[in-house]
């Protein structure tokens, strides 16, 4: 197990630096630093020698790929490439352009407000989509069944726009239960908290209560299922101990990668909702244009996904022990 | 040349030309082989799938109409012998909508009021000034008294629209009575019965009924235009409803052409994947596991902002704003394309995996036909079914997600009409109150029909063509990925 993990993690390193190129390319190449420096300073009417000095603050006025002055290693290592992508691998960020501040720390801190929201929604949403599943699946071919999966078309047809903005009229505005937006430190966060939460769980359950019907129907004309009821078992043991059991694997292939992910948060929730994570830091540089920004957080999505492929792979061997990772 | 008009073929435009040539070719081909036919023929006889195909047919009727573009011929002449043109690009469907689109206010106005929703300071006939909501100029101008009148004229529009859906209701119901008597070689009388107790293979009472509600709701809407501004007007007095319905086209060219241009790429990487394996195997997944492993919002984003640049320093390669406005379109289409084929050609890899080992691609091979046939002849038939479903079941994603892009201000172009930019503007004013609901209710609601049928669609096609599916092997988030709030994925 330890070998595979090793070559799992080797296997990572030439996907990131796939990462990397692409990110380079379509940030550099298609848009070249003069480009950027203009867009930052402000569109049509900058002189040359502003230009110049944004670029040498900021290190873009090297080589993109391949330096010819330079000697030795120097070729390669005195280029934007090497500079800009490199120092990810140890999670070293960089500044921010806009602002200047220090990337790796904003994300230090605003990981946990993200973190508050995101981890909720995934957990309780599981709970409940799984435990409406499997409702589902216990009044299988009911009305009942019928009505769920109507429910789960429906909720999945509407707009996850829809549900924020209507969150936070019909419960902030009118009810007046929870702040509309914003974010406090410490334990007054759960009043921020909640709705966005509500929201994140309803705005899933269609597809996903739909989609764990399925497996769990799957599994439920399976040959042990019927031994277990020959046995004399109660349908709610069968299907919470057995089924929920075997179920496990189709489960974890779609939740597991999401896990290391949810650090992440999730870019709309946030923006609406005014909570300081890392989630409306991305918008917030998408729309100032912030480039490094962006491309930290680019890099440290796929390392995260990249983890939550390697761990997908452990909790196989938890739910299944006939698994073992070679 | 004198036309009374310049046609305008935008990129978009070709490529829906192409889309429907593609599809009337293989309807032509499918109609011609029995077991091509088979699954089509369930689809058919799926009434949750017929039901939405009738609205989807809608949608598309205006999707289209909006498609064919043109520039209108300006009156008069510069220099002798030569025309000019509106700089204005129009489609078809502008031509026919035009009233609607002429109609404009000042700034918002309720659904179907005769007043604006701001005050204003107006000068009365005596002389003095006082602080009154002003009326429309075009909203309920034909009412002399609104407070009074306003109610019967409605209910008498209503009534008459009503009148008229049921009229042409009557007509459609002998049209397709009489044609399916004709075509089946039974009597009217007999077809009649069949179709209303439901003995029809094809669930024609249902699409009928559809067919019955789409004009009780359309027909009114359309006689109420004439005098008010059915949806409201928008921020600068522009007609909801006829911004809801230019939606529409943006909405199903990013839901169609996305998957247009990521279906090569998904189909030659996927089934070379599988079939030839070895290192090309290697590298394509790698491919799609580097292009995977970048969270897709913020790929997409990266990519829109730096196209946009560069739409931006190239203002000389456009000839008017809305070529401008649809090249972003279709770039956003090639981006959201580019991003979302890795999931298809997993599946597809797979699938080639499976069937290159099966007994018939074998023989083929120790016969010796060569890879380019056995691909074509034995590989790609077998695995249409899963791209057919991939394209049905990822449109309403594509269109959810348009919206949510536009948002965060990497959708469309923020000069076109779509629903993520109708939400975007409407969002501004959810602090106002009252509030400004009927922009945000038009384009949710319209939105939630189309998105919808399309699923209902997709469900009654993956049935067919596949009931062993039945969503194991696309999950969902196929492409939410790109929605928010869903639990990571």
């Amino acid at each position: 197990m330890i070998s595979y993990l090793v070559r799992r993690i080797l296997y990572a390193i030439p996907i990131l630096i796939g990462v990397n190129v692409l990110t380079f390319l379509l940030f550099f190449v298609v848009n070249s630093p003069d480009d950027m420096a203009r867009m930052q300073l402000g569109q049509k009417r900058v002189s040359d020698e502003a230009v110049m000095k944004w670029k040498q603050e900021r290190g873009y006025d090297k080589p993109s790929f391949f330096d010819a002055g330079a000697s030795g290693v120097g070729k390669l290592t005195n280029t934007i490439f090497f500079e800009k992508s490199i120092p990810l691998f140890w999670f070293d960020f960089g500044r921010a352009e806009a602002d200047g501040r220090d990337i790796a720390h904003e994300i230090r801190s605003r990981m946990w407000p993200s973190l508050a929201i995101a981890l909720p929604v995934f957990v309780v949403g599981m709970m409940t989509f799984i435990t409406f599943a499997l409702l589902m699946a216990f009044f299988r071919a009911t009305y009942i069944d019928f009505i769920g999966i109507l429910l789960c078309i429906l909720a999945m047809s509407v707009s996850g726009l829809f549900y924020i903005i209507g969150g936070q009229y019909v419960i902030s505005k009118l009810w007046n239960l929870v702040p509309i937006s914003g974010y406090a430190g410490g334990l007054n966060a759960w009043k921020f908290l909640v709705l966005p939460v509500i929201i994140g769980i309803v705005g899933g359950a269609g597809s996903s209560a739909r989609w764990y019907r399925t497996i769990f129907l799957e599994e439920i004309n399976r040959d042990y299922v019927r031994t277990a009821r020959a046995k004399g078992l109660s349908e709610w043991r069968v299907l919470f101990r057995h089924v929920l059991h075997n179920a496990m694997i189709p489960i974890l292939t779609g939740a597991v990668v999401a896990i290391p992910l949810l650090f992440l948060g999730s870019l709309i929730t946030e923006s609406f909702f005014a909570i300081p994570g890392l989630g409306s830091y991305t918008i917030d540089a998408i729309s100032q244009q912030d480039f490094s920004v962006v491309r930290a957080m680019v890099f440290l999505g796929s390392v995260l996904y990249i983890a939550g492929l390697i761990l997908t792979d452990i909790s196989y061997t938890v739910a299944d022990p006939r698994i073992r990772l070679q | 040349m004198n036309l009374m008009f310049k046609p305008v073929i935008l990129t978009t435009d070709a490529l829906i030309f192409v889309l429907i040539a593609v599809v009337a070719a293989s309807a032509w081909y499918i109609s011609r082989h029995q077991h091509l036919r088979a699954p089509w023929k369930k689809v058919a006889q799926s009434r949750s799938g017929m039901i939405a195909a009738v609205i989807l047919l809608a949608f598309v009727t205006v999707g289209l109409l909006d498609s064919l573009h043109f520039r209108p011929r300006l009156a008069g002449e510069t220099a002798p012998g030569k025309t000019n043109y509106a700089v204005d690009v129009i489609s078809v469907f502008d031509l026919i909508a035009a009233p609607l689109k002429n109609k404009q206010e000042k700034t918002y106005s309720a659904p179907l009021s005769a007043y604006l929703f701001a005050k204003e300071t107006v000068e009365l006939p005596d002389g003095t000034e006082a602080r009154v909501f002003p009326r429309l100029t075009h909203g309920g101008v034909h009412l002399k008294d609104p407070e009074h009148e306003r109610m019967a004229d409605i209910i008498k529009r209503i009534v008459a629209g009503v009148a008229i859906a049921v009229l042409m209701w009557n007509i459609l119901l002998l049209c397709v009575t009489f044609w399916l008597s004709h075509w089946s070689a039974r009597s009217v009388r007999a077809t009649w019965t069949a179709i209303w107790k439901g003995h029809t293979a094809v669930p024609w009472r249902e699409m009928l009924v559809a067919n019955g509600v789409l004009f009780l709701v359309i027909v009114p809407m359309i006689v109420l235009c004439a005098g008010y501004h059915v949806l409201g007007t928008d921020k600068v007095g522009q007609d909801v409803f006829y911004l809801t319905l230019k939606s529409i086209r943006t909405g199903l060219v990013i839901g169609t052409l996305t998957t247009l241009v990521m279906l090569p790429f998904a189909l030659l990487l996927g089934i070379l994947a599988g079939y030839l394996r070895g290192w090309v195997d290697d590298v394509i997944q790698y491919l799609y596991t580097t292009l995977n492993s970048i969270p897709g919002v913020l790929l997409i984003a990266a990519s829109v902002l730096i196209l946009q640049g560069v739409i931006d320093r190239h203002q000389d390669w456009f000839q008017t704003a809305s070529e401008r406005a649809d090249a972003r379109l279709f770039m956003l289409c090639m981006i959201l394309g580019v991003t979302s084929w890795t999931g298809l050609c997993r599946l597809l890899r797979g699938e080639s995996l499976k069937l290159r080992e099966l007994d018939y691609i074998q023989a083929a091979r120790a016969f010796g036909v060569s890879d380019y046939r056995i691909i074509t002849r034995h590989i790609l038939p077998n695995v249409m079914h899963i791209v057919l479903i991939a394209i049905v079941m990822d449109f309403s994603g594509l269109i959810l997600a348009e919206a949510v892009l536009s948002y965060v201000g990497v959708g469309v172009d923020p000069t076109m009409n779509s629903f993520g930019t109708m939400i975007n503007a409407a969002r501004m004013e959810m602090a106002r109150d009252p509030m400004v609901w009927w922009s945000l209710a038009s384009a949710f609601a319209f939105m939630l029909l189309l998105v919808l049928s399309a699923n209902l669609f997709a469900d009654a096609v993956r049935d067919a063509f596949d009931p062993r599916i039945r969503g194991r092997l696309i999950m969902p988030g196929f492409l939410s990925k790109y929605l928010p709030a869903s639990p990571g994925r």
